[in-house]
């Protein structure tokens, strides 16, 4: 889900710059070094999630998770996403180098969106805790695509079709999202409660 | 997991020094992406053919990567010159494409393909590390980079953890189908995933406390850097002068 090289326009790609880079100072300057490792991490196991082929019907989706990353990394989501979609740009061409920092913020903000809206339902009540889950995908998701058209448009109204149908085939992937996130937050609370600044284990 | 798939070959750009080779693929692929047009684009391609040839790289490999690359600029293709207006080239049914729709797919096609030949090229040839190492010297905020040194580090170990988490739902026999017990299944499996990764964040971070981290790597290699750099970072600053102005 990221736009590749040639197509945005300069002020589109210097906007996302600007405002990826932004918001990458912001999540550098909350992750002191204490938390390096454990951000770093976490980006890996993200990464390696990705991978994952999710069925829906004939067909299948990937998983982007970065609302379940905004809930548990705030700001710190878009130093995150910076480093995993540098790699990709590097290692498989996904994405590339100049549309880095748009990439980055489509795929940040919406992160940052799930961790002021979701993350403070996420209390010990669970079934508050699955739908703010499910919110938290959903947005990550149907957020990161609606952004990736938004560039698109302003870029040229030529796209405007192409944009439609990214919206409509992403539909299914914004839903299985939030299922899938609605589970690992429900999960997480169960197995270690301390990864959601949850203090005491919450019962089944 | 084997990733860093062009940077085992033998030819000079693997062998030149990685800042050298970030300084010309930044602004490289930068130009490219701002031109207008396809004659400049069509300029870019032809070097960034050229340096996959000198980087003597496996043809077939390359071939896949763009493969991949163009899924996208074909659906491109599909619909931008129906939707941009002026002076028609062809029509199918109802549907009139441009001849200016058609240009612009094709100067972005080009675009694409120019960069991503030259970012394999230039920043494919050389280890991941080595990047990562050459960046610091290039002021890059030294929190990213060890952002980076560890993601990449432990990338390799939590894609196993995945196999085997993966392994163990295969010995059960999990068909995986459209249906909730699947999506809950996979939703455990990667929130196992995310707990065992913190948990090793943890020892990690013991580890480096142990050995006396105060936030600051020493650098064993150096970079040195020779006269064929030089030589090097020249030819390509002529090379991005000749894609921009024409010859």
């Amino acid at each position: 889900m990221h736009i590749s090289e040639g197509i945005l326009s300069a002020p589109v790609l210097l906007a996302g710059a600007a405002l990826g880079a932004g918001g990458v100072a912001i999540g550098l300057r909350k992750m002191d070094y204490t938390h390096i490792p454990e951000v770093a991490v976490l980006t890996s196991a993200f990464f390696v999630a990705s991978l994952v082929r999710v069925p829906v019907g004939p067909g299948s989706v990937h998983l982007a998770l970065n609302g379940l990353l905004g809930v548990l990394l705030g700001w710190m989501s878009f130093p995150a996403i910076l480093v995993a979609l540098s790699l990709q740009a590097v290692l498989f061409q996904f994405g590339g180098i100049t549309t880095l920092g748009v990439n980055t913020f489509n795929m940040a903000a919406p992160a940052v969106a799930a961790y002021y809206v979701c993350r403070p339902l996420i209390r010990n009540e669970r079934r508050l805790a699955a739908v703010a889950g499910f919110s938290a995908g959903a947005l990550g998701v149907a957020g990161a695509v609606v952004l990736i058209a938004l560039c698109l448009i302003t870029t040229g109204e030529e796209f405007l079709n192409l944009s439609k149908m990214l919206v409509a085939v992403n539909i299914p992937a914004v839903l299985v999202e939030g299922a899938l996130t609605a589970f690992i937050v429900l999960f997480l609370m169960k197995v270690k409660p301390e990864l959601l600044n949850l203090k005491e284990n919450v019962d089944a | 997991m084997h990733l860093e798939e062009f940077a085992e070959g033998n030819s000079i750009l693997h062998r030149l020094d990685p800042r050298v080779k970030l300084m010309a693929a930044a602004p490289l692929a930068l130009l490219v992406a701002l031109m207008q047009g396809f004659q400049g684009p069509a300029r870019g391609l032809l070097l960034a053919v050229a340096l996959v040839a000198i980087a003597r790289l496996n043809i077939k490999k390359v071939a896949v990567r763009l493969a991949v690359v163009n899924v996208f600029v074909l659906m491109l293709w599909a619909f931008v010159p129906f939707s941009y207006p002026g002076t028609e080239a062809f029509s199918i049914g109802p549907l009139a494409a441009s001849r200016e729709g058609l240009a612009l797919a094709l100067g972005i096609t080009l675009k694409c393909n120019a960069i991503v030949l030259a970012t394999i090229a230039l920043l494919g040839t050389s280890q991941v590390m080595n990047l990562a190492h050459a960046l610091v010297h290039l002021k890059a905020p030294e929190k990213l980079v060890h952002l980076f040194f560890f993601f990449y580090r432990y990338l390799g170990v939590l894609h196993d953890e995945y196999a085997r988490l993966r392994t163990a739902l295969r010995v059960r026999a999990f068909a995986p189908g459209t249906d909730v017990r699947t999506y809950r299944a996979f939703a455990w499996l990667l929130g196992m995933l995310i707990v065992r990764s913190f948990e090793r964040s943890r020892r990690i971070y013991q580890a480096m406390l142990l050995r006396g981290f105060h936030g600051h790597f020493p650098v064993i290699d150096h970079f040195t850097l020779g006269k064929k750099d030089m030589a090097f970072g020249a030819l390509m600053a002529v090379a991005l002068l000749i894609i921009w102005r024409g010859l």
